[in-house]
């Protein structure tokens, strides 16, 4: 076991890890910091997706002694200062974005990081953007109606049904 | 206007705030204190016999507690199948013992033999990975095939089931011979065999269990991924260990769906149990995805075949099937139920059918266990139904839309005995229909099929106009059926001294928004604001006993429950104010959330009431008790049926035959819809799952029962760019007749509704495009097999 120290959501952190300890293990086992979930094992479902370094990465598939030093940001670190919900955090609540909420979190990291690289991308590039997230609930009707809500562009009249 | 509270208005999700800062609690993320971690030994062969586990090197490993085998539960029953179903003949079911590991075979890949309990996750895995060496099995031929498994006798999943038939049953058998008469003098029969495609659940939490002792009170505590938590309850306690329900608390907490496969009582929730009392500690374990795969109960999987007799002008006269319904190397709680009573009722679909007859023939194989997903049952039906009355329409030259009107009942025909043993109470099938052709803008579909053209593609609609019967169930009914349980609900409304409200509910959410949804109906009736009430679930020692989310139910059956509390708290309400009034009860009104003697000034605010119901000074003990707070019991006297037309659109390219779905258009009547937002969100993610089945999903294990399809990456689940908006409407609503909410119930619609409407329009577009020697390829369409058949 050794010490690894990275940043999580703003704030300089520690705790033991082996060296086959994943990101995700490390931020849920040695930080108590459960919203990163894990949906499988072979790195397809993406709601073990956090930022690193400002960009969208599944924390299974980095060890988490190779995420030392990183800036990390989980979905624990989305909302705004005053604890309200973020941009994206908001509009997955206000479309009806998530139903059971357990890839929700991963969802909700991906479609950020996405808007980061993409502020108006169309409903196509929000569907290929989100294909390493499954959501087995919300047939992604309302997934995708919420991250183009949160880009602020109007929705095509059929998402507005 | 919309409203924006109580019943009938889009109210946003109150558990989202939860879920969306990472604060939702599933059971994976939960850490007891002194915690152990269990690991599941499983076969990697399909059939096998257990030659020996030799423990004695894993158990030296570091960080193990505690192994455990089939032989340290030789004594302790077997988790039992719900419903006892008889044969045509009259004998009953085979029902062979499903262990909580196995012992002496194992009879599918995956099947547990043996668990590690360790101080770590990590030492767990080392350690299962020795014993797995240190374990001789001897293998078996294996049993796949459900046609091989009945024609050769000589290999057995089960050694006492001699041709791995659990039993043959016919629906309704007495009409058996009216039906072939039927059939025989039909001017026209259509023929048809398919497969309905076997589906892994995959919710996308994977199943995990904590089982917690008490040594000082002997009281178990078992946290788990499940959809009823009074059910597993009940199984653990009266069939698998015997603990007294009275030391047994279960908890479902936050659940990552469920789709079915959390409906079941699995092994692991009884070994964590064990482990825990053997240790004085809590004991987790977490599926790995791979696990799932090859653990949870899977969903369909039937071959069948069906005749649909006919007039050349497209009444349908009778209908026929022949179906193999696969259940896998055991039992799993409702697998029994699934291919039989939410089977074959349904087989007459939302059509005017004199003669239907429906023979299942359920047959063990060396793979996972068979059970209800998503529909359970309703789809198979509805599949074969609506795949066969296209093809006739086809065969005849007929419209597809007219044939299906010709034969929809009417609304002037409810209610409605089907010739297969349903009551439909209510409907209006016409109206779904004409609703769907014009949302889905039918008038515009020749323009599609030119552009579609245009680009090269093949431009099809399909239609599916499907009914299902929910609400499950009444129990005086399904006990003549078979089932072992009731299928009730319960909901306690217990009103706090300061006026708020603490609702404990037999159901269960594990994404349907029962948090929200049932806090407006509550709210609605009694007049005080949504958040005044708390909705209580998940929890043995908390709530009523009820039977849990499944088959569409928990409004239907357990927001009914809620209803009869409520009135009850009405009445105790009004003698409340009746002798704080100094009125006659009978003279007490209850409206907008105040109590009023009639024609007077005079009332009392809900609050009040409540507060003097916990400070009952002045009481007349005698004929007043103090508190407020009231259960009810509900159960139901009819399934709902809740039904609609789907209309779907899809390219294909011939050159690849790839299919892309290109409009997808429900019209439903669920009856009175307590919240849209929720309702067409329930729509949205049954017609994404129909889509998977219909397009990508597909559970194939090889010749020797290895499962080629065990994780993401080879099991295609929908993506996000798999699948298009959805044009979703319920405006035509026919609510139920016996049910205090008038509701019918929203969550498998998608699921059943959406299959056939894909592969008619698939078969449409081919047809459309001059491909005519194709009439039907099985589930999932994918590429291959539409190139497959557009050139063979």
């Amino acid at each position: 076991m050794t010490k690894v120290t990275m940043t999580v959501n703003g704030k300089s952190v520690s705790a033991e890890a082996e060296g086959r300890t994943l990101l995700s293990s490390y931020l849920r086992e040695g930080l108590g910091l459960t919203g990163t979930h894990i949906g499988c094992d072979t790195s397809q479902c993406g709601s073990c997706v956090v930022h690193v370094d400002g960009l969208a990465v599944k924390s299974c598939s980095v060890l988490a002694m190779d995420a030392a030093g990183a800036d990390v940001r989980t979905i624990e670190g989305m909302a705004n200062a005053d604890g309200s919900l973020g941009v994206m955090q908001q509009a997955f609540q206000d479309h009806h974005g998530l139903q059971c909420g357990f890839c929700t979190p991963g969802m909700v990291m991906a479609a950020s990081a996405l808007l980061a690289e993409n502020p108006t991308p169309t409903e196509a590039e929000v569907r290929h953007g989100l294909e390493g997230n499954i959501c087995r609930c919300t047939g992604y009707h309302n997934i995708v109606k919420a991250v183009l809500a949160a880009s602020g562009q109007d929705m095509p009249a059929v998402a507005a049904e | 206007m919309p409203k924006d509270t109580g019943i009938g208005a889009s109210t946003k999700r109150r558990e989202d705030i939860r879920f969306l800062t990472g604060k939702g609690a599933f059971t994976d993320d939960m850490t007891l204190h002194a915690q152990a971690h269990a690991v599941m030994v499983r076969s990697t062969v399909a059939h096998g016999r257990i030659v020996k586990i030799d423990t004695a090197r894993a158990a030296a490993m570091p960080g193990v507690l505690a192994i455990f085998t089939g032989e340290d539960f030789a004594a302790v029953g077997g988790n039992p199948a719900g419903w006892l179903i008889n044969s045509r003949d009259g004998t009953p079911m085979r029902e062979p013992k499903r262990p909580v590991l196995a012992h002496g075979k194992v009879r599918h890949v995956g099947d547990n033999y043996a668990a590690i309990i360790a101080e770590t996750y990590e030492q767990g895995r080392d350690a299962a990975q020795v014993l797995a060496d240190d374990t001789q099995i001897d293998e078996l031929p294996a049993v796949i095939d459900m046609k091989a498994a009945i024609a050769d006798p000589s290999n057995r999943v089960h050694d006492e089931i001699p041709d791995n038939l659990c039993f043959d049953w016919g629906w309704i058998e007495d009409n058996r011979a009216a039906v072939d008469a039927a059939m025989k003098a039909a001017p026209h029969v259509v023929t048809l065999e398919l497969t309905n495609n076997r589906l892994v659940p995959n919710a996308m939490e994977p199943r995990a269990s904590i089982g917690e002792y008490n040594t000082g009170t002997g009281d178990y505590k078992l946290t788990t991924t499940s959809q009823n938590p009074h059910l597993t309850r009940l199984l653990i306690s009266a069939f698998v260990m015997g603990i007294p329900e009275n030391k047994l608390t279960v908890v479902a907490p936050d659940v990552g769906g469920g789709f079915g496969s959390k409906i079941y009582h699995y092994g692991e929730e009884a070994l964590v149990l064990a482990a825990a009392k053997k240790l004085g500690r809590p004991v987790r374990w977490t599926a790995e995805r791979s696990e799932s795969f090859l653990s949870d109960a899977h969903g369909r999987d039937h071959v069948t075949k069906i005749e649909m007799g006919c007039t050349k002008e497209g009444d349908i006269l009778a209908i026929r099937t022949e179906t193999l319904a696969n259940v896998g190397a055991y039992l799993s709680n409702f697998s029994t139920a699934t291919p039989t009573f939410l089977h074959g009722t349904l087989m007459s679909g939302p059509y005017k059918v004199p003669h239907v007859y429906v023979n299942v023939k359920t047959v063990f194989t060396n793979t996972a266990p068979v059970d209800a997903y998503r529909g359970a049952g309703r789809p198979e039906a509805t599949y074969s139904i609506e795949r066969v009355v296209d093809m006739m329409a086809r065969e005849l030259g007929l419209d597809p839309f007219e044939v299906r009107r010709r034969n929809l009942l009417t609304p002037d025909q409810f209610p409605y005995q089907s010739p297969v043993g349903l009551m439909y109470d209510t409907g209006n099938y016409q109206a779904t229909l004409d609703k769907a052709i014009e949302l889905g803008d039918v008038a515009g579909f020749g323009a599609r099929v030119a552009a579609s053209a245009a680009k090269g593609r093949l431009r099809g609609m399909g239609l599916s106009t499907w009914i299902e019967a929910c609400g499950i169930a009444p129990s005086n009914l399904v006990g003549v059926l078979g089932s072992r349980v009731g299928l009730y609900d319960a909901a306690t409304v217990r009103v706090n001294a300061t006026g708020n409200i603490s609702v404990m509910v037999g159901a269960h959410s594990h994404g349907q928004g029962h948090e929200t949804v049932f806090a407006q109906i509550v709210a609605d009736k009694l007049g005080i604001p949504d958040s005044s009430v708390e909705i209580v679930h998940g929890d043995t020692s908390k709530i009523p006993f009820g039977m849990g989310s499944y088959g569409s139910r928990s409004l239907a059956v357990c927001g009914s429950a809620m209803d009869r509390a409520m009135d009850k708290i009405i009445a105790k309400g009004k003698k409340i104010a009746a002798h704080m009034l100094e009125a006659a009860e009978g003279d007490i009104t209850f409206e907008d959330g105040k109590f009023s003697v009639a024609g007077t000034d005079k009332a009392k605010t809900f609050g009040e009431i409540a507060f003097s119901a916990y400070v009952p000074h002045n009481y007349p003990l005698e004929t007043l008790e103090p508190g407020l707070e009231e259960t009810a019991f509900y159960d139901p006297a009819n399934f709902t049926y809740p039904a609609g037309a789907y209309i779907c659109e899809v390219e294909v390219d011939p050159d690849t035959g790839r299919v892309e779905i290109a409009r997808f258009t429900c019209a439903d009547d669920f009856g009175n819809v307590m919240n849209p937002m929720v309702v067409e969100g329930q729509v949205h993610g049954g017609v994404g799952q129909g889509i998977g089945q219909a397009l990508l999903e597909n559970t194939t294990y090889d010749e020797n029962g290895q499962l080629l399809t065990g994780s993401f990456m080879d099991y295609a689940m929908p993506r996000a760019d798999d699948v298009p908006f959805f044009a979703v409407d319920h405006s035509c609503s026919t609510p139920c007749t016996h049910n205090p909410l008038g509701v019918k119930g929203c969550g498998e619609a998608g699921a059943i509704g959406s299959p056939p409407a894909v592969i008619n329009a698939v078969i449409d577009a081919l047809h459309r495009g001059g491909i005519t020697h194709v009439k039907h390829i099985d589930m999932p369409v994918s590429p291959n097999r539409v190139w497959q058949a557009i050139n063979a």
